[in-house]
Order: structure tokens, then C-alpha cells, then sequence
């Protein structure tokens, strides 16, 4: 396939707008502008596995269908949608008898898939050496003494990492300090912040969230930056909550990586929805502003 | 105090039960569990479970099917595959959770109006439907459908600030080739 299309999922038009309004303007400014998949559905997420693996399977079918039609690999920034549609893509090219009927179904709906597609996070693409080396030279507004906790949550990396590491990954590391960011070690970096469990079971979300929240506090990183629609929202909506039950100030900006990359390419503050978040950042501001001094 | 029997004798257990959740899984390996505990002082939700994964793997693999089946273990597990990446004898454990998840909806015996099964329900209706999942919208679902309306004002705080910073959207979404989706939805019952 030549180059990539853009499958945004419910979340990056929703509560994630502001992951949308990063991951595209910085695509641009590196040369590799994404189209947004046209008549793209939902991936189904973990719901859908729970209750029917078939269907699962055969709603992401026809996504690719739709990718393979027009020859571009898919590009999905939420790690919940990655990760679907990977194993949605893995199971229909193993030639299960299963596999084959989902086949046979698009087929008959007039969305034949010959498995041609690929599924690729952003962070991946973004971290090939060719298009670090770009990043690096069009920095012009690198965010000297900001300390960063990069967190890559669960689905991105686990189980089909084909570029870094399960337990301790290092890609987001790398280009936040392309950007003159300093990542801390973290090393909650892909302990599970509990995906929907957050809105079923409260008590159990507020814990696992306090733990990732607690240490990158404890490591003084002045932001948490993620890849992931889900991670962000309850690291950054359930922070009060937590604040109020632990008795603990849990609170620090919870960006989206693509953010950061585009106010370090120099593209406009106002454009790249930091005005979405619901946590202060006036001291975070402040720290890149001092360029390393505190 | 009334004395009971602690232990199963074989006549009650489901010896087909770890080949059908073999079948529904797609793993191979889980004979070939050690007990070794990887898995369940991997998992950030053990601590919540009333079996951790390892005893749940060694319910499937000898037949305790309601223990598994009705367990709330299944519906805590969210799929972070850490287990699944650790374990020593590559079973996968995650897998085999959605597995259970589906046998357990399929003969109805998830705990009832709990919201974990009435959430992947209603969201997987809503995307059948539509093609496309509405944020908020299924949110509704889950509260009224698992009777629990007071969690919806507990979670009016929360809505204010995404109204706020333009994060929630009323609209439900919708993609324009539904006929497409039933089409295909249709003809894959028709294969099975």
C-alpha cells in the first residue's frame, strides 16, 4: 500500500477532539497529510469481542475494505482502535474456517477484503528514523525543561508490539527528547489505567489511575503525555475525584503526544486544542517558558 | 453449623469445557499451565477478583464451567494482555476471558444488572445499528439499563466540564451506508 489514511474512531471526535485537532496538523507539517477514511465505522472495541467475536471481526472487515479500495495502510491514533483492528486483521488472514466466512460475508456485502491493509499507531510511524530526523530538523520551538511521563497504557503495546517493548517501551521517550523534552523514567509507563472499567466500577478506576497519577507526580514530571483517547480521559477527568478520596493533589496536565510535537514544530498554540483541557496548565506554561530553569 | 463437601467429584464437572473454550479462544497451550501465579501478580485487577486469572485458567482446564462462568474475574479483566504477554507457557489468557465473557452472555448467567456485560452489550447494539458508537449515548444506555440512575447525576460534574471544553457531543453518529453493515450482519448468520 501507498501511504496512509486517517480512521479516527468515536473517541478523536468526541472527548478526544483535541487528539484530532494535533495528530493532523503535525502529519501535515511533516509532509505526510492524512485524508480521514471516508464512511469509516466504529472498530467495536473490547465490547464487541465480549459479546461476538464474528461480528468483531467482520465490522473492522469492512474498514479495510474501504482502506484497500483506495490503497492506503490505516492509520488509527486511539490505542483501543489499534489494537482492534489489528487482531480483527490478524484473525482473517490466518485462514481459520471462521476467518473464511467472515470473508464470504463481505463478499456478499459488496466489501470484499483481499488482507492487503496494514494498521499502524501514529507514534510508530512517527518514530521511523527518517521521519524522527525530520521532526528533529523542523523543531523550532523545543520545550526545554519541561519533564514529561510518557505513558503508553496498555493496547498499544500489548500483545502485538512489532516495534517496542511490552513492559518498558522507549519509542515516546525518544521523541519527546527529539522535541528538547525531558522524559522521566516512569515505570507505570503500561500499567493499565482500567479502559471503561472507570465508568462501570468507579472505586476500581480512581485506585489505578491514582497509582499512575502518583508516581509520575513522584518522578516531578510536570505533565503526563499519551497516546491513547481512553488513558487521557481518566487520567485527567477522574483527577478531583481522586484529589477528594485519597486526600492526595493529584493534579498535572494530561496532554496527547501530538500536542506537544505541535508546539514544538511551532505551529499555533491556539490550534492544537490545548484550551480542551480541564486541568490548569499555567504552571506547565510557566516551566517550558523558563527553558529549564526552576 | 451444616457440613458441606468442599470438592467436586468428576460426575460434576464439564469435561468438554476447556475444549469449547479452546474453540471459542483460539488458544492452544491451556493444558499446558504450570499454576505458576505470572498471570495473577501481573494483573492490576487481581486485587478486585473473587479468582485471580491463574485459578480461573485451572477452572477452564478442569471443568468448573458455572465457577468460571459466573465469576466476576471474567468481567473485570480489561484486556490489557499483560498476562497474556508474560505467560511462561504462551496461554492466552485474555483471550480465553472474552471467551468466557461471550459463553457467559450467551447462557445468560452474568451477574445480573451488572454494568460491565450491559455496557459491551449496549455499545455493541448501538455500533450494529448505526455503524458507529455515540459517546454519551451509550453512557445513557449503561445507566438505565443496568438501573442505576443515580450514578448518571453523580456523573453530571464530569458532563459540565466536557460541555465546557466542547468534549461532548449530543449527536448520535451514524454512518450513511447502514444497508451495507446489515447486509453484512445479515449474511454472516446466514454462514454460521
Amino acid at each position: 500500500m501507498s501511504g496512509y489514511v486517517y480512521y479516527p474512531g468515536c473517541s478523536l471526535k468526541g472527548t478526544a477532539k483535541h487528539y484530532e485537532e494535533s495528530i493532523l496538523p503535525v502529519f501535515k507539517e511533516i509532509d505526510l497529510p492524512l485524508e480521514e477514511l471516508e464512511d469509516w465505522n466504529c472498530c467495536g472495541a473490547t465490547a464487541y469481542f465480549s459479546v461476538d467475536d464474528g461480528m468483531a471481526a467482520a465490522i473492522c472487515g469492512r474498514n479495510f475494505s474501504l482502506a484497500e479500495k483506495i490503497q492506503k495502510d490505516i492509520i488509527a491514533p486511539c490505542a483501543g482502535c489499534f489494537l482492534t483492528l489489528k487482531k480483527s486483521n490478524k484473525f482473517l488472514a490466518e485462514g481459520s474456517e471462521k476467518a473464511k466466512k467472515i470473508l464470504r460475508a463481505l463478499d456478499k456485502a459488496g466489501c470484499s477484503y483481499g488482507g492487503k491493509v496494514d494498521v499502524k499507531h501514529p507514534l510508530q510511524v512517527l518514530v521511523q528514523e527518517e521521519i524522527l530526523d525530520r521532526i528533529k530538523a523542523r523543531v523550532t520551538r523545543p520545550l526545554r525543561g519541561l519533564k514529561v511521563a510518557c505513558y503508553y497504557g496498555c493496547q498499544l503495546v500489548r500483545p502485538f508490539t512489532d516495534f517496542d517493548d511490552p513492559d518498558y517501551p522507549m519509542s515516546l521517550d525518544r521523541l519527546m527528547a527529539a522535541i528538547g523534552a525531558d522524559p522521566v523514567d516512569f515505570s507505570a509507563k503500561t500499567r493499565c489505567c482500567g479502559g471503561s472499567l472507570t465508568g462501570t466500577i468507579e472505586e476500581v478506576g480512581l485506585r489505578l489511575n491514582y497509582i499512575l497519577l502518583k508516581e509520575a507526580k513522584r518522578r516531578k514530571a510536570d505533565a503526563v503525555v499519551t497516546i491513547c483517547p481512553l488513558c487521557q480521559f481518566n487520567l485527567e477527568i477522574l483527577q478531583d475525584k481522586i484529589t477528594k478520596k485519597f486526600k492526595d493533589d493529584v493534579g498535572i496536565p494530561i496532554l496527547y503526544f501530538s500536542q506537544l510535537i505541535g508546539l514544538a514544530l511551532g505551529l499555533a498554540q491556539k490550534t492544537l486544542g490545548f484550551s480542551r483541557s480541564v486541568v490548569d496548565l499555567r504552571p506547565m506554561w510557566a516551566k517550558i517558558q523558563n527553558g529549564g530553569q526552576r | 453449623m451444616e457440613i458441606q463437601r468442599k470438592v467436586k467429584y468428576e460426575e460434576e464437572l464439564d469435561l468438554k469445557f476447556a475444549d469449547l473454550i479452546k474453540e471459542m479462544s483460539g488458544d492452544r497451550e491451556i493444558d499446558h499451565c504450570i499454576q505458576c501465579g505470572t498471570c495473577s501478580s501481573s494483573c492490576p485487577m487481581s486485587v478486585y477478583m473473587d479468582f485471580p486469572p491463574r485459578k480461573i485458567i485451572a477452572m477452564v482446564k478442569n471443568g468448573f464451567k458455572d465457577e468460571a462462568l459466573r465469576s466476576f474475574t471474567i468481567w473485570l479483566c480489561p484486556s490489557c494482555y499483560t498476562c497474556q504477554v508474560r505467560c511462561p507457557a504462551k496461554i492466552k489468557i485474555t483471550d480465553v476471558m472474552y471467551a468466557l465473557k461471550r459463553l457467559a452472555i450467551q447462557e445468560k448467567v452474568y451477574p445480573s444488572r451488572f454494568s460491565i456485560p450491559v455496557l459491551d452489550r449496549e455499545m455493541s447494539k448501538m455500533i450494529g445499528k448505526n455503524g458507529r458508537n455515540s459517546e454519551l449515548w451509550v453512557v445513557l444506555n449503561l445507566y438505565l439499563k443496568s438501573k442505576k440512575p443515580m450514578g448518571l447525576v453523580k456523573m453530571a460534574p464530569m458532563g459540565l466540564k466536557l460541555m465546557k471544553t466542547g468534549r461532548m457531543s449530543l449527536k448520535k453518529e451514524s454512518i450513511k451506508d447502514k444497508k451495507q453493515l446489515r447486509t453484512l450482519l445479515k449474511a454472516l448468520k446466514e454462514e454460521a
